[in-house]
């Protein structure tokens, strides 16, 4: 190399040298900063590069998507006939096929019920949000059928449309009666606070199995013996009971940090109650705990699938009872790879939602 | 014009009173039908039936219990099971949770980046699948015990579970006894000396080094200089199962890997947020000091982690106690599965039964929140 003499001040700006910068810099930044760094790399390097290829082979090259029987699958991968072969079953249960067009329209709605509550900036915003409130309805006149439609047996429902159904019921109808459990629990009326308190603790010590084990097992009991209240009614009852209690306790942690100031301030301005509760405190409030609703949202998705322990077939139920069909027997890997894939994908969908919400929230804070 | 219903504090006690009057006549609506219903089927309500003989078999590794034992014993039973997977469970989860969340955030690339990929599977698949592709997915689709995986003839591994030997102490294996309690002294004295040698000189001793020595070490030295006291009793292959030794039972350790695989998940997340939590200023206040990469983490970054990262991780312990109840699913008979299930369903005393659960799972929860608010104010800064 020449050595060239600059005067002060003349040194043309020169690039870094390759390794110094750019992607070699990264990777041996983040792959070999230290020699045991290096050394976990490459094993890590080693043991992707010689699993992934056999897993993916098993999943999708050598695997058999669509066959009818298990002794139809000869490739020796996945055998994805188990779920392809009674797909609609994985998707609405024992849902008349004929009626298929009812499912699919509410789930339709659902994505336009959902589109003002995701997104902020959506026009005609307050018309839309009218329609998300009566959503719930919509749909349950859609599910169950009657006034007009052929009504459907909620026995019949099951796999994933059990699941959202569920799900969205849960969701939509455990958010008001949260909110008004968390007010009740800050409220200066004695009453009402020792009731808010000991139905939120109550419900929160115990296991969901249980409250499932009272729907099915005491209700009955509690009601006179003509009164017969169908097991997808009493089964969300609980969910939606459950549910309210986790998202009570989110929400009186956005209540709790709203300043006392707020409080006067309404107070000074001569609303009532209710009226600084939902103009003043709660948009506050809510706007405070959303990430934290999501959150709980979330577990609560989570938490249908335990209604396979009271006997109703959602979406793990039907793979289960998929299972023990004699001409599937043994395909345990595949059915539960699906259902825990789509499982997945829903909450992992709504956990980054969450995180984006929480971003946005803390910029616009700051 | 003086209306009473504008009166804030008639507002307030009527409101109250409404409230209280409703629960009052559900309840007695409630219990009026209860009381028809019961007479009807032929049940009369009372906590008799616990004393009456149970009829059923439940997996109890503590005592004996056999078909001819009651319904009480069957609920000790249930209470010890779950007892045992919640706290293996929470022992498991948080260890296992700590390292996850630890290498989230390593500097490696490629190991933050595919534990973050499995933290993301495993937070986002509910609990009761994890549990069930433990039992159908993993553990029965072991080979049966004729073929059982066999590690050194001592383990073996089959769709019947997992059998370890289990030692027999014979004469003279007091004196490991002995020994290892006198280590545990001799350790505490150790400890002492050597903090009190770091406030005088700043010299330190390789505390961790020395007493895990000790503790181990001196049974060990034991064992070996009395001849070997302890026996072990190697499992056996008879017929289709195995005979002797300790048996760890699928549908438990199917359980315990579910609940502790997806609590993990959870805690590393929190870990990972309380580490992040820690603010620059303080491990930079560390560097300048010139200690280790160790020292650091030990004195600067996770106390003041810990702040943030026990009181969501006392829910999480509630939550794996909780979803051991999901034993129902894989047939281990927790608490749920003996007085929650069998046995009610076999004297029909519903209330009683489901009253007897609830009340436990309560008691639970308010030890383990009660544990854990004594740590949590160990951790918690201490201002003047």
């Amino acid at each position: 190399m020449n050595k060239l003499q600059y005067k002060v001040g003349e040194h043309p700006n020169l690039p870094a040298p390759k390794t110094q910068g750019g992607i070699f810099k990264a990777i041996r930044n983040n792959l070999f900063s230290t020699w045991y760094d290096s050394i976990v790399t490459i094993i890590l390097i080693y043991l992707l590069l010689s699993y992934l290829p056999m897993a993916l082979d098993w999943l999708f090259f050598s695997a058999d998507f669509f066959v009818d029987k298990r002794s139809q699958c000869t490739s020796g991968g996945a055998c994805w006939g188990v779920i392809t072969a009674r797909f609609p079953q994985y998707l609405y249960g024992f849902y008349p096929p004929e009626l298929y067009w009812r499912p699919n329209l509410a789930s339709l709605l659902l994505l336009v019920a959902l589109a003002p509550i995701l997104y902020s900036k959506i026009l005609y915003r307050k018309y839309f949000l009218m329609f998300s409130i009566t959503y719930p309805l919509i749909a349950f006149w859609l599910l169950w059928g009657g006034f007009g439609l052929v009504p459907v047996e909620s026995e019949k429902m099951g796999g994933l449309l059990l699941t959202l159904t569920l799900g969205v019921m849960g969701i939509a109808l455990s958010l008001p009666i949260g909110i008004l459990l968390a007010l009740g629990r800050r409220s200066k009326m004695p009453a009402i606070r020792l009731f808010s308190t000991m139905f939120i603790e109550l419900i929160r010590g115990v296991p969901m199995i249980t409250l499932l084990f009272m729907a099915t097992v005491l209700l009955p009991l509690f009601l006179p013996s003509d009164v017969i209240i169908d097991q997808l009614i009493r089964v969300i009852f609980i969910i939606v009971i459950f549910a309210s209690a986790y998202m009570a306790e989110v929400i009186r942690g956005g209540l709790q940090s709203i300043r006392k100031g707020q409080y006067e301030a309404s107070d000074v301005m001569g609303l009532s109650y209710w009226q600084s509760m939902s103009l003043i405190i709660l948009p506050q409030a809510l706007k405070i705990s959303i990430p934290g609703i999501v959150n709980s949202f979330i577990s609560l998705f989570k938490d249908t699938t335990l209604v396979i322990i009271v006997g109703m077939f959602d979406l793990l139920g039907v793979g289960r009872a998929a299972l023990s069909n004699r001409e599937w027997i043994g395909l345990a890997n595949e059915v539960y790879m699906f259902i825990a894939i789509v499982f997945f994908v829903f909450c992992y969908l709504m956990s980054r939602y969450s995180l984006h919400l929480e971003r946005r929230l803390s910029r616009s804070y700051k | 014009m003086f209306d009473i219903s504008y009166n804030k504090k008639f507002r307030s006690i009527a409101s109250q009173f409404t409230l209280v009057l409703f629960l009052v006549v559900v309840f007695y609506y409630f219990i009026n039908n209860a009381i028809i219903n019961l007479d009807r089927i032929g049940i009369t309500s009372g906590f008799d039936f616990l004393f009456s003989r149970a009829g059923y078999d439940a997996y109890s590794p503590f005592f004996k219990f056999t078909s001819d034992s009651l319904h009480i014993d069957a609920y000790f039973v249930g209470l010890l099971n779950t007892l045992s997977v919640s706290i293996l469970g929470i022992f498991i989860a948080t260890i296992l949770g700590f390292i996850m969340g630890v290498l989230r955030l390593s500097n490696n690339w490629l190991v933050s980046k595919l534990v973050y990929l499995v933290v993301e599977f495993k937070r986002n698949v509910p609990v009761l699948i994890w549990i069930i592709i433990w039992y159908f997915g993993v553990f029965l689709q072991l080979p049966s015990a004729k073929k059982a995986i066999n590690i050194y003839d001592s383990i073996f591994i089959s769709n019947r579970g997992l059998y370890f030997p289990s030692p027999v102490f014979i004469e003279g294996s007091i004196a490991i006894l002995i020994a290892f309690i006198g280590a545990i002294i001799i350790n505490f004295f150790y400890v002492k000396r050597a903090k009190k040698i770091h406030i005088k000189t700043g010299k330190q001793s390789p505390i961790f080094l020395v007493s895990l020595l000790i503790i181990i070490g001196l049974p060990v030295v034991t064992y070996f200089i009395t001849n070997q006291p302890i026996e072990w009793v190697v499992p056996e292959l008879k017929g289709f199962n195995f005979k002797g030794g300790m048996a760890l039972k699928p549908e438990f350790v199917a359980l315990l890997m579910g609940l502790a695989v997806y609590t993990s998940a959870h805690i590393a997340e929190i870990v990972r947020a309380g580490i992040l939590s820690v603010p620059k200023g303080q491990i930079e206040a560390g560097m300048s000091f010139n200690i280790t990469r160790n020292q650091m983490m030990k004195m600067v970054v996770i106390p003041q982690a810990l702040r943030l990262i026990i009181p969501p991780l006392t829910s999480q312990y509630l939550n794996l106690m909780k979803n051991s109840s999901l034993a129902v699913a894989v047939g281990y008979m927790d608490l749920t599965a003996t007085t929650g299930g069998i046995t009610l369903n076999q004297t029909g005393q519903a209330i009683e039964c489901i009253l007897m659960i609830m009340g436990t799972y309560l008691l639970l929860s308010l030890l383990i929140s009660a544990i854990m608010n004594y740590i949590n104010k160990k951790v918690q800064l201490v201002e003047r």
